[in-house]
């Protein structure tokens, strides 16, 4: 095996005295796709800000290739290989699609790598590509989605956080971006943690289904069992 | 027609002080989200070194470098030493410490130097030249454009061209999202402090040299007339700051023109009145952009 590139042991968090995440342990092995999924408020969203150093953890461990990621300030983690595509997923509308791409790659020292990078991200999703002097907020719901995972790979992550990257697009669009992960996966051995309400969409394309519900992590299985086990998928997803 | 052709020429020139003062509210407005109304005191204690070094150098030049190097000095200790720690959840609170700060650096100044007004130099001579009889810009007046139009230029380069630019402009718009990205917006912040204060230090420069002197109140007026530029250009935008700056200056150049020297600080007044009434936004403030 390859060994796992993140690891979470008993992690809690929480905002300000009201916890949160409660004794979470989870393990996401390099190159596949983990979708942590449950109900709203279940603590997912948390989770990741907690991962990406944005909310401190009371407790527990976040381990990064092995390496602890509590300490590393927000600003430093894309420089670790995390990248943190944010609810709502962040493109700042006041800058060009150009500018909110550019900004991903910026932090790099290799310059020529992040020029390549660009291009790379322009064949991608090539109405980026049409639309690079546009503002950000002129852009519809799947161009923000392509913006967002674009800017996001133009760092090159190993490891790439996703919060809701369903949310309010067409399901054309989604089936789009979960193919693209999928891809990403089996190309580049990206390892992707996405968190998800859209159950299905997630479970398709994940290799690992993390159940939360109220801030413990409930049930932590192969995605395909989760697909197939009717009784399962009852128990703890309710269809 | 001559007379006005004067005043039109004179009020640009004022105008380019006011717009580049405008401009430095503009910038700490932008990155933080503060109105600083220390800008004019920071401004004068940039002035006071320039006289200081001036003094013991004999170089108009060089202590006109030194007030720049001051006054981004200043913006960086101010944002790092004192705004920092303060809790901004509610806006009013780094507006009363702002004027807290005018208050400690008009003690401090007036306790070093004297309440006295202190000579100013220009470095160039302020007699307006003539063509064809009509009197027009002075040498200096020509120093204040050029000065002006240089800093608009490079503040316009910086933040359209440059990767710190592109930094900057992010950490103010999406502070979280710009720190996934591994931008240091702390830094970034600090940053806009030091190069807003320096142009307001250069600003302070270009105006106390054609008003009475040095002294811990010498920007008092020129904060509020550029304050309410800043206001007319709304207070986001830099062009409306330049914008603004310009309109102010000419207006109050008519005003002194024809109507008298001494309404010029009622005028301002109530141009700012005025404009806080019927347009509270500024005249340039922008469409919030959607949420997204």
């Amino acid at each position: 095996m390859s060994g796992d590139l993140l690891t979470v042991e008993t992690l809690a968090a929480g905002y300000g005295p009201v916890p949160v995440l409660h004794d979470v342990d989870l393990r996401v092995p390099t190159g596949t796709i983990a979708a942590v999924i449950g109900a709203n408020g279940a603590g997912k969203t948390t989770l990741l800000r907690t991962l990406s150093g944005m909310l401190r953890p009371t407790s527990g461990r976040i381990l990064l290739d092995g390496r602890d990621l509590r300490g590393t300030p927000v600003e430093q983690l894309v420089r670790r290989g995390v990248a943190h595509v944010p609810e709502g997923r962040g493109v700042i509308g006041e800058l060009t699609v150009e500018e909110n791409l550019r900004l991903g790659a910026l932090w790099r020292r290799d310059r020529a790598d992040a020029a390549r990078a660009l291009d790379e991200i322009y064949e991608l999703f090539a109405p980026l590509a049409t639309r690079r002097r546009h503002l950000g907020h002129q852009l519809s719901g799947g161009e923000r989605q392509m913006l967002a995972l674009g800017r996001a790979l133009v760092g090159r992550p190993r490891l790439l956080l996703l919060d809701e990257p369903s949310l309010g697009l067409a399901p054309r669009v989604v089936a789009q971006t979960m193919a693209l992960l999928r891809r990403l996966r089996d190309d580049t051995g990206l390892t992707v943690l996405l968190v998800e309400q859209n159950v299905r969409s997630a479970l398709a394309v994940a290799d690992q289904g993390i159940v939360m519900s109220l801030g413990r992590v409930v049930l932590a299985a192969p995605a395909a069992r989760l697909r197939d086990d009717a009784d399962l998928r009852h128990a703890y997803l309710g269809f | 027609m001559d007379r006005f052709l004067f005043l039109t020429l004179d009020g640009l020139s004022r105008g380019a002080v006011y717009a580049a003062f405008a401009l430095a509210l503009v910038l700490i407005w932008r990155a933080g989200r503060i109105v600083n109304f220390a800008q004019g005191a920071m401004a004068v204690a940039a002035a006071y070194v320039a006289y200081s070094v001036t003094a013991a150098t004999g170089s108009y030049w060089l202590g006109f470098g030194a007030a720049l190097l001051a006054g981004l000095l200043l913006g960086a200790v101010v944002d790092l030493a004192v705004m920092r720690l303060v809790d901004h959840r509610s806006p009013l609170n780094p507006v009363i410490v702002a004027l807290g700060l005018v208050l400690l650096i008009q003690a401090v100044l007036g306790m070093v130097y004297g309440n006295e007004y202190l000579p100013a130099q220009a470095p160039f001579s302020r007699t307006a030249m003539t063509v064809g009889g009509t009197a027009v810009l002075s040498p200096y007046d020509l120093f204040v454009f050029a000065t002006v139009g240089v800093v608009v230029a490079a503040l316009v380069w910086i933040f359209t061209r440059t990767a710190i630019g592109l930094r900057m402009r992010a950490a103010a718009f999406a502070p979280e999202v710009s720190r996934l990205l591994g931008v240091n917006v702390g830094g970034m912040l600090t940053l806009g402090w030091a190069l807003a204060s320096g142009v307001g230090a250069l600003a302070g420069m270009l105006v106390i040299p054609t008003e009475l002197g040095v002294h811990p109140h010498a920007m008092d007026l020129v904060f509020v007339t550029a304050f309410t530029a800043a206001v007319i250009g709304g207070l986001d935008s830099p062009p409306g700051a330049v914008v603004g700056g310009l309109g102010v200056g000419l207006l109050l150049s008519y005003v002194s023109g024809y109507a008298g020297g001494d309404l010029i600080p009622l005028a301002v007044l109530a141009l700012l009145l005025t404009v806080l009434l019927l347009r509270p936004g500024g005249l340039f403030a922008a469409v919030t952009a959607r949420r997204v």
